[in-house]
């Protein structure tokens, strides 16, 4: 499935590469090639897109995230982030220096004992000199929202607390693009409302391109084009809108509607004239209107 | 196996300088059968709650009865009563160890039940396995590691009701799983209730999933039982959940709003009702949107 767009608001410029690039991509696990993780997926992300990946466990949505930063290289096709091909190894550091990662469990993600510390890892490793560093981290940590707890020790933060203070570690790198693969799974629903709601102050405030694989149909909700996969190819590809509107097809794939979208659709099959909503307060708002019409 | 809770007290780390109180004196009772929710949010004392029923935290305030185990009794069983009282911790595939699902399963039973011949475990295991949906011919000799997230998550189950325990406690049992690996477990859960498992306690923070699947349910809040009744009961009270941090289900989210506008929708929050409940004010059959004028 093709689908070339550029981000909301964006001029269309044919210098400016896209975010990501995906060209008719294989890839295997297996020596023999037999079977395809990721089977002929082509897919442009324009650059300040949020874009949500969904999917069932096993339809190849993380191996999606490994291309993007050369973690894995393609069997067939060509992947470029930012123009630039991961399957040119002098390229991967560059690559990685601009699609920054985040992963599922936060307590896999901490390398030091201080939270400062632990914000520097990253700008230490690719030789940022040292006096940057102390801004890089300042800057990271007030984005994230967690200034106060530079001196803090990670193992005593809370689930959300840690995973803010991996994407700050990810910030202080200066990336361009950052992937989230499932960060919000582990978390209660306050801290996981916390990352979204630093994710989404960095795709909108400072342009950042947000790939956000989640299980949460809620959260693909607040992206501005949803992408589902389902063995290996990328099967539907629009806005979430668009995409849950298509409520038989989704079910094919083993995806649900968010609960407030499944509600709706069973008022629609029994006969109530309500439209099509989403969430609670869209939901509530199409019951009210049709009950004082009726 | 009837559960009851007096003033339950715990502190970690106590006289140092990193003692937290855990539990401030939880007062709570849990039937036999019931297929009970708790919900909180971190740091509520929760775990700490559910640690205790198996005795993983030793009892140090309070009164805590679990059957006919009086935990406060220093001759207390506990080997019994860990038989009895199995625990499921959040993500427990990460704790399988053997190197076949065979070994795995069968090692709580080993433990359990000292002497217990070769033929009676293997037809534990094998009843083990079929009970959370798995075949024992196909998976028992193969590695744990070798099957799929959900398929892991049912060994490690199997792990814990092989000793047929008459309560089962799960720490958010559905945690990462896609949407259709969900509602699988929860059939699961609900299969195995009341018929292997008397009674089912399950920690979530997911309140559609208490809403839709709970008998009853209590919120947990700095230590201590802030509410405790029927789905039904707790989701009306939004404003206090709120007021604790805590979010209500969609279905009760909406109807906040509805009565808001003055139409009053009488739901026990799960999606089912609630979409007939709508449809019977829709068709003038409920009466609500008249009430209100």
């Amino acid at each position: 499935m093709e689908s070339i767009r550029s981000a909301p608001g964006q001029t269309a410029d044919e210098a400016a590469p896209a975010a990501v690039r995906f060209e008719n991509v294989k890839y295997s696990y297996e020596e023999d090639e037999g079977s395809f993780a990721v089977n002929g997926v082509s897919l442009t992300i324009g650059q300040g897109e949020f874009v949500a990946v969904l999917g069932r466990n096993g339809s190849g949505k993380s191996t999606l995230a490994k291309l993007i930063n050369a973690l894995l290289r393609p069997t067939e096709g060509r992947v470029t982030v930012l123009g630039q091909d991961t399957a040119d190894p002098k390229l991967a550091f560059e690559i990685r220096k601009n699609a920054g990662m985040v992963f599922q469990n936060p307590d896999n993600q901490t390398v030091a004992s201080v939270v400062e510390d632990d914000v520097a890892f990253g700008p230490e490793n690719i030789g940022v000199p040292r006096e940057e560093i102390g801004e890089r981290i300042t800057a990271a940590l007030q984005a994230v929202g967690m200034s106060d707890f530079r001196f803090a020790t990670p193992s005593r933060l809370s689930g959300g607390q840690k995973q803010r203070i991996a994407i700050a570690g990810v910030l202080a790198i200066r990336p361009r693009i950052m992937i989230l693969d499932e960060s919000t799974a582990m978390l209660d629903p306050k801290g996981r409302r916390e990352v979204m709601d630093v994710i989404q102050k960095l795709n909108k405030e400072q342009g950042m391109t947000v790939i956000l694989i989640t299980h949460f149909m809620e959260e693909a909700l607040e992206a501005d084009r949803a992408i589902v996969m389902h063995r290996g190819e990328v099967v539907m590809d629009g806005t979430p809108e668009e995409i849950f509107a298509r409520a038989e097809e989704l079910e094919t794939y083993n995806l649900t509607l968010p609960r407030a979208a499944y509600i709706c659709k069973c008022l629609q099959e029994a006969g109530m004239p309500v439209g099509n909503a989403f969430c609670a307060e869209a939901l509530a708002e199409e019951i009210c209107r049709s009950l004082q019409k009726g | 196996m009837q559960i009851v809770a007096k003033g339950l007290t715990y502190v970690y780390n106590p006289k140092s300088p990193f003692a937290t109180q855990a539990l401030k004196g939880v007062d709570l009772t849990i039937e036999e059968g019931e297929f009970f929710g708790i919900i909180g949010h971190t740091g509520s004392g929760k775990s700490t709650f559910v640690q205790h029923l198996n005795a993983l935290v030793r009892l140090t305030g309070g009164q805590l009865r679990v059957g006919e185990y009086d935990l406060s009794e220093k001759k207390c069983k506990l080997l019994e009563l860990r038989s009895k009282v199995g625990m499921v911790f959040q993500y427990p595939e990460y704790q399988l160890f053997a190197e076949t699902v065979y070994k795995d399963v069968a090692f709580g039973l080993k433990n359990f039940r000292k002497g217990i011949s070769e033929e009676e475990m293997q037809a534990a295991v094998r009843e083990a396995l079929a009970v959370v949906g798995l075949s024992y011919d196909e998976v028992a000799e193969r590695s744990p590691f070798e099957l799929s997230g959900g398929q892991r998550r049912r060994v490690a189950i199997a792990g814990v009701i092989v000793t047929k325990p008459e309560v089962l406690i799960l720490d958010e049992p559905a945690a990462g799983l896609d949407p259709l690996g969900k509602k699988e477990l929860m059939d699961l859960l609900h299969s195995i209730h009341g018929q292997w498992c008397k009674t089912i306690v399950i920690v979530s923070h997911d309140m559609d999933e208490i809403a839709e699947n709970c008998t009853r349910a209590a919120v947990f809040s700095e230590g201590k039982v802030a509410l405790c009744g029927t789905p039904q009961e707790i989701f009306a009270q939004g404003e206090r959940l709120a007021a604790m941090g805590l979010d209500v289900p969609v279905t009760a989210k909406c109807a906040q709003i509805l009565q808001r506008h003055g139409f009053s929708v009488r739901t026990d929050f799960t999606c089912t009702d609630f979409v007939q409940k709508v449809l019977a004010l829709y068709r003038g059959e409920g009466g609500g949107a008249e009430d209100a004028q």
